[in-house]
């Protein structure tokens, strides 16, 4: 669940009115968010570093919100508030239009060398934005999260936002060698090429995570403006030069990637939750990218799609009986502005393009419920009527287990994830014999392979348990993973017995060889049995 | 010895334990009052114009008494002198304290020392403290001169000649252990599981198979409606497996289904608009949910011509590749319910978590929208601890979303619920244990596995036995 941090009192300023922390928590709970902690910078750091490091920094009420992964709208202050006044209908929900500049329209042009690598480009304009120390924290914060959530840490979709002020377009998205590409960086005092900043971010903390993404292909994106001057070089780092600042008033937004829905999800929601600041509120600018292919778009898409939804569908589903009109309102509530037409029991649904996470009705009929109140459904039991079975495996282990301890065994219940010494080396066994399913990239040895016997564990747990009094009488029955049936010599010569029902084998008994005792790093003799239940269902 | 067993048989005597301590000395110390202490002899033998110290270091006294004598600093060493290292005597003549305080001890003042001068010798191991036990023995209110031993059980002969009524018997020793019948014991968790499977069947819940631990990323995650793109089936929190890696059995007009519905939509909804590859779909993994397993179950269900409603459950094991610690482990139990029906609605799933957690004992309810990728609307469920005075989540739950059921070919209007909770979490909170190494694993003490009590779900546990409460 992503977590967003909001100054409390920030918070509650545009919220119009103040909370205790309980009725916050409260108002979370009908929402679906969830107040996660209650803290400060100060505390972060004395937490992280220690009290002298924490020492003169800010003790502002911070407040850390549990946000739903799919909803991108919440991911910052300004989407939070939204939500939430319209949800307590204190405002109507904005609407976000796409306005032609006076002037001549931004373009980014891509070209074909971009194909290979970062296909996509989606652009935009904020024209007259006020920003606040605050504000403009809270756009780079949105950005990071984006990038953290739907962007898949930049591998999707990369944001770059830029001080238009400083450039002049019409905009060049391309692909070129590393060592042809040479900018001065963000936070950077000279200009550095490609190939030297791969190097130099190999140790910075933040951006190391990225530098994969491009690293090994033969051209980098980046992206010029008509003067040469570079913005960006997704999806590592934008250039110095058209950064913004709190003082910025034009923004130019790219979102590149290689996923074309995601980019222009992420355009319109950056834009949606920022426009509030602009001189013409909730208008965004037009641009117009160009791709290879010559066709051209116009962005942001700020799409609003209408939906149509049953009344009576709602209320089925839900299990409640609202009025059409009502189901209505509730749905207005959640940013889904609706209304009764038709026959009246039509709701026509408009999705805005801050809730790209409505993909289908049932998408719509959550939005009710919640605004209807979870609790205030009443609770009623299916009349569905079934005659419960048993899986016929598991009743017979039942009935297995209850004899195995009336008979004096103990249970244990093992891991069934191991190293490939337990099922192997240590049972006397090379691993290839063993037909083990192996585990890809193991973070360490005990989750190597899957089980293909039980034995492992149950000598292990003996080696964990030396000092209980003996004897020692352990038993599991449980699923072991095998793709072929295994030979071994785990037994002390002349001292096992393979077992045999029906005319069938289903397993092995015997004294255990004294090597594979040692290799447990056990000191008494053992004996073991095990057998394979299936073939007595 | 002779004192303890008459005490054994009763009021026949009483004897009170007295003891009482004395002073004495050893072997050597009576060696010392007798021929003084070994630096005054040392002082002794040193003849007025002095001693080789080669020649004093042979003397019977010589090495132990030689350092005491240095620090008494009765004699000294001239290290000058041409034929080696002289001991003089650097006083006329010397008080033998040591001597003095033993021959005291010995006449039985131990008294007049002091405790620094006492601790002293017995540092020297010249002094050693005695203790005497002493009883006092005392008649009875039973004496008697002749003794009568007293039985300690009920014999068939006593039982069969009535000899029973005159002997006495020995009371029982209730702060003695016992001993401990030989027995077998079950595993906790697995007797959470079987109480949780009692309440399934007790609602009509039919087992769904679950023997696979491994699956493939198809049933795991794309039959459920989760995109290829989310976190979810990343390396860091799933287990892809390096062999065998690819699941070769798909059904595979089902897969056509599935894929349409993530990159185009389709059956009412929008999709979610990218590429779906097949490469992606076929990697096997271990499975992160038993979900994997109602969703083949569903489908099976689906197949099957007309409808039938049906109730499925299931608690088996789950793998997750994600951060460990004191409530995590990389493998754990999952409990699963399902129900599919005409008409099913939010309210009804409502309905079915109440009957459910009634049977654990849990009757005060609260549901929150939460969100999972294969259920919408979705509802995290919670119930009021008393301990911890605070509203904590039991379980999560939901309606299957329409591009999951529909692609399986279930009749449309028919919704599926599901919920579902870790069979560890409740297991840890009723057995007491805060630590899920303590439960589940070959590190578990074999201790608790002997000491778990019955399991009653729905009974409130006394004060836990270990450590803090839960």
């Amino acid at each position: 669940m992503p977590t967003v941090s909001v100054k409390r009192d920030l918070l509650f300023q545009a919220l119009g009115r103040a909370y205790t922390d309980e009725e916050f928590d409260e108002l979370c709970f009908e929402f679906g968010l969830e107040l996660d902690e209650i803290t400060s910078e100060k505390e972060i750091i004395s937490k992280e570093q220690g009290n002298v490091k924490a020492e003169g920094a800010s003790d502002v009420v911070l407040y850390k919100i549990d946000v739903p992964a799919n909803r991108y709208d919440l991911l910052c202050l300004e989407g939070l508030v939204r939500g939430l006044q319209v949800f307590k209908e204190r405002i109507k929900a904005p609407v976000f239009k796409r306005v032609m500049p006076d002037g001549e329209i931004q373009k980014l042009i891509i070209t074909e060398e971009t194909a290979k690598i970062r296909p996509f480009a989606v652009a935009a304009v904020l024209r007259n934005i006020k920003f606040t120390k605050d504000r403009y924290d809270s756009f780079i914060e949105l950005q990071e999260k984006l990038h953290q959530n739907i962007c898949r840490r930049r591998a999707l979709v990369a944001i770059g936002t830029h001080d238009l002020d400083s450039l002049s377009g019409p905009f060049t998205y391309t692909a070129k060698r590393p060592s042809d590409i040479k900018f001065k960086p963000l936070n950077k005092t000279k200009e550095y090429t490609a190939c030297e900043l791969m190097n130099i971010y190999k140790t910075d903390n933040h951006l190391k995570h990225y530098l994969h993404i491009i690293e090994n292909k033969p051209l980098y994106p980046v992206i010029y403006d008509s003067n040469g001057v570079i913005l960006s070089m997704p999806p590592i780092i934008n250039g110095d030069h058209s950064k913004i600042t709190v003082n910025t008033k034009n923004v130019f937004i790219e979102c590149t990637g290689t996923d074309f829905t995601k980019a222009k999800v992420v355009l319109d929601n950056i834009v949606t939750m920022f426009s509030e600041y602009c001189e013409n509120q909730f208008t965004v600018e037009a641009t117009e990218v160009v791709f290879p292919n010559g066709k051209s778009y116009t962005f942001p898409e700020l799409s609003y799609r209408k939906e149509m939804v049953r009344a009576d569908l709602i209320n089925k589903k839900v299990g409640i009986r609202e009025t059409p009109e009502n189901l209505a309102k509730l749905l207005t509530r959640m940013c889904l502005k609706s209304e009764v037409i038709g026959d009246g029991n039509q709701i026509e649904v408009e999705i805005p393009p801050t809730r790209a996470d409505v993909m289908h009705a049932c998408d719509i009929i959550e939005d009710a419920a919640i605004a209807y109140g979870y609790n205030n459904i009443q609770m009623t039991l299916p009349k569905t009527y079934t005659i419960a079975n048993q899986l016929p495996l598991n009743k017979f282990t039942e009935l297995l287990r209850l004899d195995m301890a009336a008979t004096g065994f103990t249970e244990v219940l093992t891991f069934a994830l191991c190293s490939q010494e337990d099922i192997a080396d240590k049972l006397g066994v090379d691993i290839s014999a063993t037909k083990a399913v192996h585990i890809s990239n193991p973070k360490t040895a005990e989750f190597q392979v899957a089980r293909t016997t039980l034995l492992p564990g149950l000598l292990k747990t003996l080696a964990a348990n030396r000092k209980m009094p003996l004897p020692l009488k352990l038993f599991e029955i449980s699923d072991v993973v095998i793709k072929d049936s295994s030979k071994g010599s785990a037994f002390f010569p002349g001292r096992c017995a393979e077992i045999f029902a029906r005319g069938q084998s289903i397993g092995k008994l015997g004294v255990l060889h004294p090597d594979v005792i040692t290799k447990f790093e056990l000191t008494m003799p053992c004996s073991s049995l095990e057998i394979n239940i299936e073939p007595f269902l | 010895g002779a004192v303890k067993s008459l005490q054994a048989l009763g009021e026949v005597v009483e004897a009170e334990l007295r003891s009482t301590k004395r002073w004495e000395l050893t072997a050597e110390g009576e060696e010392i009052a007798r021929e003084g202490s070994h630096e005054a002899r040392v002082f002794h033998n040193i003849p007025p114009e002095g001693l080789a110290q080669s020649e004093l270091m042979r003397l019977p006294s010589g090495k132990v008494g030689f350092s005491k004598a240095m620090s008494n600093k009765w004699i000294r060493v001239d290290k000058s002198t041409a034929d080696g290292p002289r001991v003089f005597r650097m006083v006329d003549s010397v008080e033998d304290e040591v001597q003095r305080r033993l021959q005291l001890v010995r006449g039985g003042q131990a008294e007049k020392l002091g405790e620094k001068e006492r601790s002293e010798l017995r540092k020297r191991k010249l002094l050693t403290e005695m203790t005497l036990k002493t009883y006092w023995v005392s008649k009875g209110s039973a004496f008697s001169t002749s003794i009568s031993k007293q039985e300690t059980d009920l014999s068939p002969e006593m039982i069969s000649s009535g000899s029973w009524r005159d002997r006495p018997f020995k009371p029982y020793n209730f702060s003695a252990h016992g001993i401990l019948p030989d027995c077998g014991h079950l595993h906790p968790l697995l007797k959470v599981r079987s109480q949780f499977r009692q309440i399934f069947l007790e609602m009509g819940f039919t087992e769904m198979p679950t023997d696979n631990f491994i699956e493939s990323s198809f049933w795991n995650f794309d039959a459920l409606f989760q995109p290829q793109q989310h976190p979810a089936r990343d390396q860091h929190d799933t287990f892809f497996l390096k062999d065998p890696a690819e699941a070769l059995q798909l059904p595979m007009d089902y897969v056509q289904r599935v894929k349409r519905t993530h990159s185009q939509g389709g059956y009412g909804s929008q999709g979610y608009k990218y590429t779906w590859k097949l490469d992606e779909a076929r990697k096997n993994l271990l499975r992160t949910h038993t979900t994997s397993s109602s969703a083949r179950a569903l489908y099976h269900l689906a197949k099957k011509k007309p409808f039938m409603p049906a109730k499925y459950f299931s608690i088996d094991r789950v793998f997750r590749n994600e951060t460990l610690d004191a409530t995590h482990l990389a493998e754990f139990h999952q409990i699963e319910g399902v129900v599919a029906d005409h008409g099913l609605t939010l309210g009804h799933l409502m309905g079915v978590l109440r009957e459910f957690f009634t049977k654990l004992g849990i009757t005060q309810l609260r549901f929150k929208p939460a969100y999972n990728p294969y259920t919408e609307p979705s509802m995290e469920v919670f119930s009021y601890h008393q301990g911890l005075k605070k509203w904590v989540e039991v379980g999560n739950s939901g309606l299957f979303r329409p591009e999951m059921l529909l692609p399986m070919g279930l009749p449309e209007n028919v919704s599926v619920i599901a919920w579902g909770l870790s069979l560890e979490r409740p297991t840890m909170i009723k057995y007491g244990i805060n630590n899920i190494r303590e439960l589940v694993g070959h590190k578990v003490n074999l201790q608790m596995v002997y000491d778990s009590p019955l399991c009653r779900l729905d009974v409130e546990p006394g004060p836990p036995r270990t450590q803090e409460a839960a």
